[in-house]
């Protein structure tokens, strides 16, 4: 008994128990375990991508032109006869990209911005929150063709575009949740225990803000994934002959008819990335809440 | 033959973790014109029970292994669900604890009231609503006609209960069901509610069945009262009988859980350890608009190592006080000295400081605590904040506080939902003692809790007073509880205090109207004394 306690608090020590009680749920759901391992095979492979593609992102064999997978071309070519393969992980490593940097990029700011103004209240969070409604009020296409415009074509910059867009909607999810919460006498209680706000924010708010969060987060690495296809599809993205997942999948459905490998490979490419994602999302919804049966 | 004739009715619940008995072969009866009251603690089965027989509970993981329950004669058990619906709308009414949630926001009362009517009669528009201002005049609603189109938010929660009572009646039920109807609400408004129920009761001749948790809430109207433990039933009889001729041991406890002494007084004067002077708590209601006085002007102090008594219904003020002290809304004006300092112009590290010196325990233990942090974390948490301990020598600090407020040291890594209230309760204190804080706001710390469990927490925070030499302001409606653990008992009315003395002061010989009012108001007073 007594020795029992002791690794508890050995346990208890390491870190905050609530992340690691929830890696210890986490690894039991089997559906979101294999989806992370997924996504972190498909990022190994985006990252390796240069050393490890069968072909030169940009060798074409027009002779050859668009061919059925083959012992050569294990995915088929596209109608320049680029490798299929190749072409999708190289889109892999703009796609996933976008995805995760721009969608962290809206977390951080998103999940700080709407939780100081619901804790705060008040005025600061009357300004801060009407800061979000102007953002929202411009023309997001405008906004991206503006800045393309004024620094040139860049690829990091689409990133920070996307991320600006997509924070607003994720600090109105977290100044809702926080508002809520700061009801709550735990909060209260934080406060008389002479806990600084930040504090308070950090180890009170936001793990009880996260299931909508988290929810919200899968949903949004794939439309940002989206996004990117679309502006890259009006020209403001990623040009050839670089390529992204969207891309190939928008040359793949004008063609799909004739040559329908080249939009179901890479379909398929993002179909299973998202439902890696959902899985692991539902999964560390699942994990974080505690008070599912601890079985 | 009885109005109601339960008969070894036996229910259990049916879940992966295996079968539970939730009742266990109980038989009572309800006859017309006379309430029968069920008591017992959370978890005791006595909602279950009557829900049961009205075929209110999910079936599964609901399951009914026996017995009858005979309503007139017919076996409700055996009826079907087209029939059990007919006789709920009709001859069977239940009122529920809340009655908020029980009430549409967006209908006004006048036309929920016509709902059943319209529906369940052949009544014109005009009869029924001449019908529902008629039981609304009956339930106690002063002017009917103009209320008649308000919404339920802009009545007061006892206006609420008597009017989702009005609406019980609507149908002329037989039986009427009411489910812990007062524990939402003031002493003073309970005690009103409980006289209207045995009012209508004797009026209209119908059986009662009264479900409550504390014993002294119907120790006046019952006729006949069953004790539930743990799906049975203990015992049963006449109020007489269980109050007076008790031979149980659980219905002893109940009884005995019922504070009715007074603290006898502190033997010496001690030195002031808080001063409050003309402390003014208000909050804005937006531009052009009257600022809610929640405090008014309020002076008085705060004896070291004594336990001051703040009584007062809801509204009156009682937790701004204690919050205000604390610094947990902003004071409006005023100075509360605490020791020597002032406490409201504080801040920063300052206050930071004085935050370690005092404290609050809060009232609903499920709301107080971080769902998601485990016992070990919330313990941990001021310890350190305070440099009371550091990371190596927490665990034990931990579980120092976990050994003084009752906790059996493995429940160290389980989170809040996976304890009872009045377990929570212990961790909320544990950590509201972590800081050694010299003072402690208790606001309404044991009125969520069960009546058995309220007396184990009450003991606990004695003792904990005790050996900490803390001293507390304890914020309650409850007048037993007050004048049990009080040395002092201030009355607050409307943000102002309207009597303070010792408990026995107060209770033998009240100055105001005010005081008079609530000391008449505790339910059961009579029987008890």
């Amino acid at each position: 008994m007594t020795t029992e306690i002791i690794t508890d608090i050995a346990d208890a020590e390491q870190g905050s128990s609530l992340w690691h009680d929830a890696w210890l749920r986490l690894r039991k759901n089997r559906l979101a375990l294999a989806g992370g391992i997924i996504l972190v095979g498909f990022s190994l492979i985006a990252l390796l991508t240069p050393w490890i593609a069968p072909y030169a992102y940009d060798a074409q064999n027009l002779e050859l032109g668009a061919s059925p997978p083959s012992a050569q071309h294990w995915l088929g070519t596209d109608i320049f006869g680029r490798d299929l393969l190749t072409q999708i992980m190289y889109g892999g490593r703009v796609s996933l990209a976008v995805g995760f940097v721009a969608t962290s990029v809206a977390l951080l700011i998103g999940v700080t911005w709407g939780a100081i103004a619901g804790y705060v209240g008040g005025k600061v969070d009357a300004v801060m929150m009407r800061l979000v409604d102007i953002l929202y009020a411009l023309p997001f296409m405008i906004f991206i063709v503006l800045l393309m415009v004024v620094f040139g074509r860049n690829i990091l910059l689409l990133f920070l575009a996307i991320g600006a867009v997509e924070w607003l909607t994720m600090a109105r999810i977290m100044r809702g949740q926080v508002q809520q919460l700061r009801q709550q006498e735990f909060v209260e209680a934080a406060i008389s225990l002479g806990l600084p706000p930040r504090t308070i924010i950090r180890r009170h708010l936001i793990p009880n803000a996260l299931g909508p969060i988290i929810v919200y987060t899968t949903l949004t690495i794939p439309s940002v994934m989206l996004l990117e296809a679309f502006l890259s599809f009006l020209g403001l993205g990623i040009q050839p002959p670089q390529t992204s997942w969207g891309l190939l999948i928008s040359y793949g459905a004008e063609t799909m008819e004739e040559f329908p490998w080249l939009l179901i490979f890479p379909g398929l490419a993002l179909t299973i990335t998202l439902f890696s994602l959902n899985f692991l999302g539902d999964g560390l919804r699942d994990a974080l809440d505690v008070r599912r049966s601890k079985d | 033959m009885s109005l109601l004739e339960v008969k070894d009715l036996a229910v259990s619940f049916v879940t992966r973790m295996g079968t539970n008995k939730a009742v266990d072969g109980i038989s009572f009866t309800v006859d017309t014109g006379k309430i029968t009251a069920i008591i017992g603690e959370s978890g005791s089965g006595k909602s279950v029970a009557c829900y049961s027989m009205l075929g209110l509970v999910p079936m599964p993981p609901g399951r009914i292994d026996g017995g009858t329950a005979l309503f007139e004669g017919q076996d409700l058990l055996q009826m079907s669900e087209a029939q059990l619906r007919e006789i709920r709308g009709r001859d069977v009414a239940m009122i529920f604890q809340d009655p908020m949630t029980c009430l549409n926001p967006f209908m006004t009362i006048g036309k929920q009231l016509m709902e059943p009517l319209l529906y369940h009669q052949q009544v014109s528009k005009e009869q029924a609503r001449a019908r529902a201002i008629e039981l609304l005049d009956e339930v106690g609603i002063r002017d009917p006609e103009s209320t008649f189109e308000n919404y339920p938010h802009q009545f007061s929660g006892g206006m609420r209960q008597r009017v989702m009572i009005a609406m019980a009646l609507i149908n002329e039920p037989k039986l009427l069901i009411a489910d812990e109807p007062t524990t939402a609400l003031d002493v003073t408004i309970q005690a009103q509610i409980l006289k209207l129920i045995a009012n209508l009761q004797t009026k209209r001749d119908i059986g009662v069945i009264f479900i409550s948790h504390d014993l002294a809430v119907v120790a006046d109207i019952a006729d006949q009262i069953v004790v539930m433990q743990q799906g049975k039933i203990v015992e049963g009889g006449d109020s007489e009988h269980i109050f007076h001729h008790a031979e149980h041991p659980y219905t002893r406890k109940l009884l005995a859980a019922i504070p009715a002494d007074s603290k006898a007084p502190m033997p010496n004067e001690p030195d002031t350890l808080i001063e409050v002077r003309k402390l003014c708590t208000w909050f804005d209601q937006g531009r052009n608009k009257e600022p809610v006085k929640a405090v008014n002007d309020v002076s008085f102090d705060i004896r070291r190592g004594e336990v001051l008594g703040l009584v007062g219904e809801s509204g009156s003020g009682k937790s701004t006080i204690g919050r205000s002290i604390l610094r947990l809304v902003p004071v409006t004006s005023g100075s509360v000295n605490f020791d020597g300092t002032d406490v409201t112009t504080l801040q920063g590290n300052g206050l930071k400081t004085f935050r370690r010196r005092m404290q609050m325990i809060f009232q609903d233990p499920f709301a107080s605590l971080n769902p998601r942090m485990t016992v070990f974390d919330t313990l941990a948490e001021p310890l350190l904040l305070h440099g009371i301990e550091n990371s190596k020598s927490v665990a034990s600090g931990v579980l120092k506080l976990m050994d003084d407020v009752g906790l059996a040291r493995n429940f160290v890594r389980k989170y809040p939902h996976e304890f009872s209230g009045g377990q929570r309760q212990r961790i909320a204190i544990g950590r509201a003692l972590a800081t050694r804080p010299e003072f402690i706001v208790a606001d309404e710390p044991v009125s969520a809790l069960d009546v058995t469990i309220q007396a184990q927490i009450l003991d606990l925070m004695q003792d904990l007073g005790k050996e900490y030499g803390l001293t507390m302001l304890f914020v309650s409606h409850d007048l037993a509880v007050v004048r049990h653990l009080a040395d002092r008992i201030l009355v607050l009315y409307k943000g102002e205090i309207v009597e303070q003395g010792s408990g026995e002061d107060l209770f033998e010989r009240p100055q105001q109207d005010y005081t008079r009012q609530l000391l008449s108001s505790i339910p059961g007073r009579a029987l008890l004394e």
